[in-house]
């Protein structure tokens, strides 16, 4: 690119000025707090009270939680029950929504409609639908399989939370599939149509390798979320994540504890440095993956 | 760039008027059979994922005397009434709680266009010293998981005596690290001749931003727009955290609220529901393009 525009002395002063307001707002709600929570981990601060150093006393209370453990299960269980659906189904989406025959773009539209309602809205949808008395279970009844308590079992409202996200995501990776799909030759496909190849094949060894960096794009995304998983559970289980907090997540463990006017934030913020660790970890990983498979 | 254009090149309508057959991107012909099996798969999908927010907005319109629970479901209602939205008005101050959305969602369109603008143009144009520093700010805050850091922002906003007020609530997400970078991206892919016109013309740096870039970039100040309005509207963690006086709630912390407190009126929370959806679904229907481009400009970016 050619050089920046030569500019003389009074420059020195405005470019800070136009970059001031977006370095204040990130700097005291984004880098500050974020070196707090450092900070704060080595403490025994509280909303009220100051605290003082401790070491590393609130990561020794940790290995010892039971509820740690329990988010950090439950956290971990999402990226596998989520992560997979979301980098396979909205594929298929796109493929399905690829062809611009009449209506295509209502239907691209109406999948989309998740991805823009607000979590809240969304959660609170499915806990009716998925409710003792609601419409999923009246549908099983009158097709004579029986009422399922969806959101009264541990495992099964987790797994419901799971395909609430995944009902939610679909739409947002969808268009993210569509743009790369729109990059793939046509004459790859025809090339394998004319060596015999049928759909599946023409899917497996074409559309898949062409979109191979995509789909290691979308599991990074999808797998980050995955894991700081809050709203869902938290509107479908209740704030405690079930009655013994069985179903509670990593996050979700955040919230409660550095909450309030009792909020421990000083043990929150040890938890807040795992949520960090592990993000950071995730992302490393499967960026890794992508490029051994590319060697 | 723009990612619709890429997926759907425009069929010649003249073509399309001439053959009434099907034809796909590549102007060949579909085949009935394939067109049948497709339309199916579209209207299952359909279902879906319109099918919940329509079920939602049946309950929401069905009296207290009509069943909601039976086998088979009845689909449509027998008798229409509004007579929920009165309710919900009656047990939480809902619109109140919308206007608070909607304040809170306007002061983050307002900021978040303003300051990525701003400090956008400084990382993509201006030459000073900082510059690199600036940018890596920027693009470490992008990384930095919002949830983790939720508890410490409580405390700086205690700190500042602005937790349980909107201004709170704005305040952390008000120029996005993220809208900073995209803001920049658009800037620098401007040519240098029009700026560089209008610097030999005696123009200054503010006229330069103003008059010459800005204009150019609108594209994507629409899209920061859009998801600063969509982010804080549909937000509900911060919010959840930040605010505690239910005079001050949003209408998704209103809404938990609702459910927590009546959680056995279905129909009045799927009211409750209908009414904290509905502005969104609608600026949706008039603005998909900006919708999709920035699912595009921010999974490049993500």
């Amino acid at each position: 690119m050619a050089a920046p525009l030569r500019v003389k002395r009074q420059l020195l002063v405005s470019p800070w000025l136009f970059a001031a307001p977006g370095l204040l707002i990130t700097g005291a709600f984004v880098l500050y707090p974020f070196a707090s929570t450092l900070a704060n981990s080595f403490t025994d601060r509280r909303t009220l009270l100051p605290g003082h150093f401790v070491g590393l006393a609130n990561f020794r209370e940790l290995l010892h939680d039971d509820m740690f453990w329990t988010g950090l299960r439950n956290s971990f269980l999402y990226i596998l029950g989520v992560v997979p659906a979301l980098v396979v189904l909205p594929l298929l989406l796109a493929l399905l929504v690829r062809k611009n025959i009449p209506g295509i773009t209502f239907f691209r539209s109406a999948f989309y409609t998740p991805v823009v309602a607000s979590i809240v809205v969304v959660g609170l949808i499915w806990v009716w639908l998925l409710d003792e008395r609601g419409l999923v279970n009246s549908l099983l009844e009158s097709v004579g399989i029986g009422r399922i308590g969806f959101l009264s079992d541990q495992w099964l409202l987790l797994l419901s939370a799971m395909a609430v996200t995944v009902w939610k995501g679909l739409g947002y990776y969808m268009i993210i599939y569509l743009a790369a799909l729109a990059n793939v030759p046509r004459e790859l496909h025809e090339a394998a149509a004319v060596d015999g190849a049928g759909p599946v094949r023409r899917f497996l060894s074409v559309t898949v390798p062409a979109v191979r960096s995509t789909m290691v794009l979308v599991a990074a995304l999808s797998s980050v979320a995955a894991f700081k998983v809050f709203s869902e559970v938290y509107l479908m289980a209740g704030p405690n994540g079930g009655p013994a907090g069985e179903d509670t997540t990593l996050v979700m463990l955040v919230q409660r504890t550095g909450t309030g006017l009792t909020g421990r934030v000083g043990y929150a913020s040890a938890l807040s440095v795992v949520v960090f660790v592990v993000t950071v970890a995730l992302m490393l990983l499967v960026l890794r993956a992508d490029r051994r498979e590319e060697r | 760039m723009s990612v619709l254009e890429k997926v759907r090149p425009e069929r010649p309508a003249t073509a399309a008027a001439r053959e009434p057959r099907v034809t796909d991107e590549h102007g060949r012909r579909v085949r009935t059979g394939e067109l049948v099996w497709r339309y199916l798969l579209l209207l299952a999908v359909l279902a879906l994922t319109v099918g919940p927010f329509l079920w939602q907005l049946s309950t929401s319109l069905k009296g207290p005397t009509e069943d909601i629970y039976g086998s088979p479901p009845r689909f449509l209602p027998a008798h229409p009434t509004l007579h929920n939205y009165t309710r919900v008005a009656d047990t939480i101050p809902v619109w109140d709680y919308a206007l608070n959305s909607l304040k809170v969602a306007a002061a983050n369109v307002v900021t978040n266009c303003v300051g990525s603008a701003l400090a956008g143009y400084a990382l993509a144009r201006l030459r000073y010293r900082g510059r690199r520093v600036t940018t890596l700010v920027f693009v470490l805050a992008m990384l930095v998981p919002v949830e983790g850091i939720v508890i410490a922002q409580f405390t700086t906003m205690r700190e500042l005596g602005l937790n349980n007020t909107l201004i709170g609530v704005v305040l952390p997400g008000a120029i996005g690290a993220m809208n900073v970078l995209l803001m920049r991206n658009a800037f620098r892919n401007l040519p240098y001749e029009i700026e560089e016109a209008a610097y030999v013309d005696g123009a200054n740096v503010w006229q330069r931003f103003l008059r010459v870039a800005l204009p150019s970039v609108k594209g994507t100040v629409a899209v920061v727009a859009i998801f600063a309005f969509m982010g804080a509207w549909d937000d509900f963690l911060w919010p959840l955290i930040v605010l505690s006086d239910p005079s001050k709630f949003t209408l998704t912390i209103g809404l938990d609220y609702l459910h927590g407190t009546f959680a056995n009126d279905e129909r009045l929370v799927a009211a409750g529901t209908v009414i904290a959806v509905a502005p969104l679904i609608t600026l949706f229907a008039c603005l998909q393009r900006y919708f999709f481009r920035g699912v595009g400009e921010g999974a490049v970016k993500g």
